[in-house]
């Protein structure tokens, strides 16, 4: 699996995921190592509540500094940066995060596609994307301008999907290069870099 | 956004024709951003080519209040964040009452709802009579709709939540006639709001204020104009005033910090101390 993993240098990850997809993330952040050397990037669409949550559901999970991006920050490798609810997160081409406030995407801010696509052009083929369970189709916009800029694409493999629509989604609209089982998602990140 | 990406030199160029050619100056705001909101117009207006968009723009003057007005983010809504309108009505308003006149600038006024969600604050506090809100925003297109304090009818359920989370008690839709699938506001709350341009990179300060509210316009701007902002802020409360932030905005590593105090910690609301 990590066969063409090995040959790029992979610099962030970025992670999209809707209904069904918290309780894959939360299964993979225990197994993750401390010494990663590229920066996570974690969109998940939420309801807009001020409190920190997802920060406290995921932070106990993990060995590495999990906190919400804030805007001018500095993207740092062994991080895991969650998109804050109500803004859209945007990587700029210097490697660092701005925020957001417009319009709604298909419903949803953050957007994941918004997040992909800005970093798609900053990281290139530096850029992983993995698409998890989610009842539609945000990312898979995001995912193809990704795949154009030669960056790893990665999905939860649909039929694991809680809902299969957002990884369906990106299956059928370009050459995915690994298809993940829930239980496979730590390896898969482990072995990135 | 799908369809095309305008590159970073083609994005220096359009910003460059909007400074040369008008004298908008964007260039200290986040490209990111900047950029999603051209390629958006670009999609929109169903342009073919960046040099075709930037021709229209270079060359039609009329074209150009449109731009402006795509390029800038104007999403909002009434009582937005209603635990900082909360925080607002419990710790601010009470300190604002003591004063003979109270004057609140409302910069990134944007169509006005958070304006009126002020303003109605302030008549339920019994305070309205003797306020003024300044009332600014970059875009004249923008605040032309803030006048008329007319909103969406169908926005009225969202926003009477937000109001009742933020500690409203009264019947939100006394403050509204309804019509046509229109809200509009009452014109007591309008009659104390002046309405004006001002654009924060390059205008300068024009009166002292107890309150000075400017959410979500900072996080487009770059650090050094955001401190240049928080300087003119700075220069533009009385002692005792309060700066309003968005969520994700902080004074915190600005220039001027030492002379504010957090009021609550949460919240994005300072007191300026000297």
């Amino acid at each position: 699996m990590a066969q063409d993993n090995l040959e790029r240098e992979i610099k962030l990850l970025v992670i999209g995921g809707s209904a069904g997809s918290l309780r894959v993330l939360v299964g993979a952040l225990p197994h993750l190592r401390q010494a990663i050397k590229f920066a996570i990037v974690v969109v998940l669409h939420r309801k807009n509540t001020r409190e920190d949550l997802l920060t406290e559901v995921l932070a106990p999970k993990t060995v590495l500094l999990v906190k919400e991006a804030d805007e001018k920050e500095e993207i740092l490798p062994g991080v895991i940066y969650l998109a804050p609810a109500d803004y859209h997160l945007l990587i700029e081409t210097d490697h660092t995060f701005s925020l957001d406030a417009s319009e709604k995407i298909n419903f949803s801010r953050p957007s994941i596609d918004t997040t992909i696509e800005t970093a798609a052009y900053a990281y290139r083929d530096t850029l992983a994307c993995l698409l998890l369970s989610g009842a539609n189709t945000d990312g898979v916009a995001g995912m193809k301008i990704a795949k154009s800029q030669n960056a790893l694409i990665a999905i939860q493999a649909p039929e694991s999907a809680e809902m299969p629509t957002m990884p369906y989604g990106a299956s059928i609209s370009m050459v995915i290069d690994h298809v993940l089982e829930p239980g496979e998602m730590a390896e898969f990140i482990n072995n990135l870099s | 956004m799908l369809g095309v990406h305008i590159s970073d030199d083609e994005l220096e160029v359009l910003i460059t024709d909007l400074h040369d050619i008008y004298g908008y100056d964007f260039f200290d705001y986040s490209r990111a951003s900047l950029r999603r909101r051209f390629e958006r117009l670009y999609a929109m207006d169903k342009y073919l080519s960046v040099a075709e968009l930037r021709y229209r723009i270079r060359t039609d003057t009329d074209y150009l209040k449109r731009v402006i007005e795509e390029i800038t983010v104007n999403v909002t809504e009434m009582f937005r964040d209603p635990s900082f309108y909360k925080t607002l009505r419990e710790d601010v308003l009470p300190h604002l009452s003591t004063h003979h006149f109270i004057r609140i600038w409302h910069a990134g006024a944007s169509t006005g709802e958070e304006v009126y969600s002020m303003a109605i604050m302030l008549h339920e506090a019994n305070l309205l009579h003797k306020s003024l809100i300044y009332a600014t925003d970059i875009n004249p297109s923008v605040l032309e709709t803030a006048r008329k304090g007319i909103f969406p009818l169908v926005k009225m359920k969202q926003y009477t939540e937000n109001y009742i989370a933020s500690g409203g008690q009264k019947d939100f839709s006394t403050y509204y006639a309804a019509k046509y699938g229109h809200a509009k506001f009452n014109e007591e709350f309008g009659k104390r709001v002046i309405f004006s341009t001002h654009n924060l990179v390059s205008d300068q300060t024009f009166n002292e204020f107890q309150l000075i509210v400017c959410r979500n316009v900072l996080i487009y701007f770059d650090k050094v104009l955001q401190d240049r902002v928080f300087k003119l802020f700075n220069d533009s409360l009385d002692t005792f005033g309060f700066l309003a932030l968005g969520t994700k905005e902080t004074l915190k590593f600005s220039t001027v910090i030492k002379e504010f105090k957090l009021l609550k910690s949460g919240e994005k609301i300072w007191r300026k101390t000297i």
